[in-house]
């Protein structure tokens, strides 16, 4: 089945409370969201899913010259930085968007949905 | 067998069986290109064989047949293993094709494939012109008036993305119908107005694409016999398109609806029209449920194809119509469009007071200022509405626009 990456975006500044209005308001979005991986799990959707600390936690690795070399800091500079993220499983396009769309709805969020690379994309990219 | 010129054969096959064959293909091997391919390589064929071996009794199933027969050829052809072996399986599949419904012909789903909401407008546009009308890709450059490479690639983008977002080849479930139906209707009536008042370019009509339009209409009814929004979009491009010989003049200045030689209107197209609208009458009579905008479109334009001449039209069926339109879709130029039709109904003054809310939100709008020029002309207010005219004729793209309006701005001075 084709998987989908789906990413949740959010300030690279994060404000208080994480941008919620209140703290109930965060448990509320949070439960919301458990609801929905369970929801994944029990529908057969579930691959993985977790949220990220702050950007300004990240350290980026170039890897390849002789020595790595080591930064601190996201790859990309921005105002929006990826917050968290699912993967799933879904049967097309359709009901990967009708997940996200739900998904969307309990983290509060706007979702990007994208395909992964399947055994026939790989095949055609080692084939062009 | 056929007293039909063999080209004529070819064209009108063309017309009739393109979307079929590459919406066959496409379910048969799940493979947009392959389709679009094999379905070009089958006409070509069409195109070497029929001026020798005559036009065969049944074009379609000889088209369809030479089409699948390329498209595994292809297969054959391509090196690796999969295809190779996938070949062999189709070679061997002698099972009947899916039973399909009428809603579930092909190339239904192929248009709810080509309209997907994950592809932009413009990508929409083009594989539905290019996959289910035929269009080559250089006719539909030329038509949007962009680089030939630039819609090929944004085709070969578009299809690209539907293999590897997995855009399924199907008809939304009952539950989506509706919304994504909504889609498909917008992109058959942007390729229409765009036809019919192009917005760019030297041509202020573009019949290529308001005949297209119009043929994918036809095609959406004969899918989708009993939606009134189907039904309502094609009566309302018939009704518009009726008027085409009259719109623009022997010297290239658009002429408005109440200044039209209605006696070079289509009346079988009219009379096409109304049928259609007094079916959907009917038919909301008897269900009961309520119709949507393109349905009330076509309404006001029964409207005023009925009128005899301009005078003569029913401004306040069409206000009660436009109000109807306006509970469903509040937007600013359904607003304006209403309060022209409120201008004929109780005076320029009332419009103009109505026109002018709506500045804010459509001051970049060349048919606002048109509008504002014209009742500001009628209240005799003419300075303030000369810079209205220059203000239109700056936003106008289109060349009969252009030229009817200074026209009128024109006369504007000398009165």
């Amino acid at each position: 089945m084709p998987r989908y990456l789906l990413s949740v975006f959010g300030p690279t500044e994060r404000p208080e409370l994480g941008g919620y209005a209140s703290k109930e308001a965060m448990l509320e979005s949070f439960a919301d969201t458990g609801a929905f991986n369970d929801m994944l799990e029990r529908e057969g959707h579930f691959v993985f899913a977790d949220g990220l600390e702050p950007a300004a936690t990240a350290t980026t690795v170039d890897g390849q010259g002789d020595k790595p070399v080591i930064t601190d800091g996201p790859y990309l500079e921005a105002k929006e930085q990826l917050g968290g993220f699912w993967v799933i499983e879904a049967a097309d396009l359709d009901e990967a968007l009708a997940l996200a769309a739900e998904g969307s709805r309990a983290c509060r969020g706007t979702v990007e949905v994208r395909p992964f690379h399947t055994e026939e994309s790989v095949k055609a990219l080692l084939d062009s | 067998m056929t007293q039909l010129p063999v080209a004529d054969a070819i064209a009108r096959a063309h017309h009739e069986e393109w979307a079929r064959v590459v919406a066959g293909l496409a379910r048969r091997f799940g493979d947009l290109d392959l389709a679009e391919e094999a379905a070009a390589e089958a006409f070509v064929a069409a195109v070497e064989r029929w001026p020798h071996d005559g036009v065969p009794p049944s074009p379609g199933g000889w088209l369809t047949t030479t089409a699948r027969r390329k498209a595994i050829d292809r297969l054959r052809r391509e090196s690796h293993r999969e295809a190779k072996h996938q070949a062999a399986q189709m070679l061997s599949d002698h099972a009947p094709p899916e039973p399909t419904g009428p809603v579930e012909d092909d190339r239904l789903r192929l248009l709810f494939t080509c309209c997907h909401p994950a592809l932009s407008m413009e990508a929409r546009v083009a594989l539905t012109l290019r996959l289910l009308g035929g269009l080559t890709v250089a006719e539909i450059a030329h038509a949007f008036l962009v680089p030939e490479t630039t819609m090929a690639q944004r085709i070969t983008r578009a299809k690209a993305k539907i293999r590897a977002a997995h855009i399924p080849y199907r008809v939304p479930s009952a539950t989506d119908l509706h919304e994504r139906l909504t889609g498909v209707l917008a992109v058959v009536y942007l390729v229409f107005n765009e036809g019919y008042l192009a917005s760019t370019g030297d041509d202020p009509l573009r019949a290529d694409l308001t005949d297209e339009a119009i043929r994918l209409g036809r095609l959406l009814r004969s899918l989708l016999p009993d939606d009134g929004e189907v039904t309502g979009l094609l009566a309302l491009m018939l009704l518009t398109d009726a008027r085409r010989a009259a719109r623009v003049s022997q010297t290239g200045e658009l002429v408005t609806l109440d200044e039209q030689d209605r006696g070079a209107w289509d009346r079988p197209l009219i009379a096409e029209g109304h049928a259609l609208v007094r079916e959907r009458l009917a038919a909301v009579a008897a269900s009961g449920e309520p119709p949507g905008r393109y349905q009330l479109l076509a309404a006001i334009n029964a409207v005023h194809t009925d009128a005899r001449s301009a005078r003569d039209t029913d401004w306040s069926q069409i206000v009660t119509l436009y109000n109807r339109l306006m509970a469903l879709d509040p937007s600013p130029i359904v607003r304006l469009n209403r309060a022209i039709a409120v201008a004929e109904l109780d005076g320029p003054d009332l419009a103009l007071a109505q026109v002018d809310r709506l500045t804010e939100s459509l001051e970049g709008y060349h048919a606002f200022h048109a509008s504002r020029a014209d009742l500001l002309r009628r209240l005799g207010r003419s300075a303030e509405s000369r810079t209205a005219y220059d203000r239109a004729i700056q936003l106008t793209g289109n060349p009969a626009e252009r030229a009817y309006l200074a026209r009128r701005r024109d006369q504007l001075v000398r009165s």
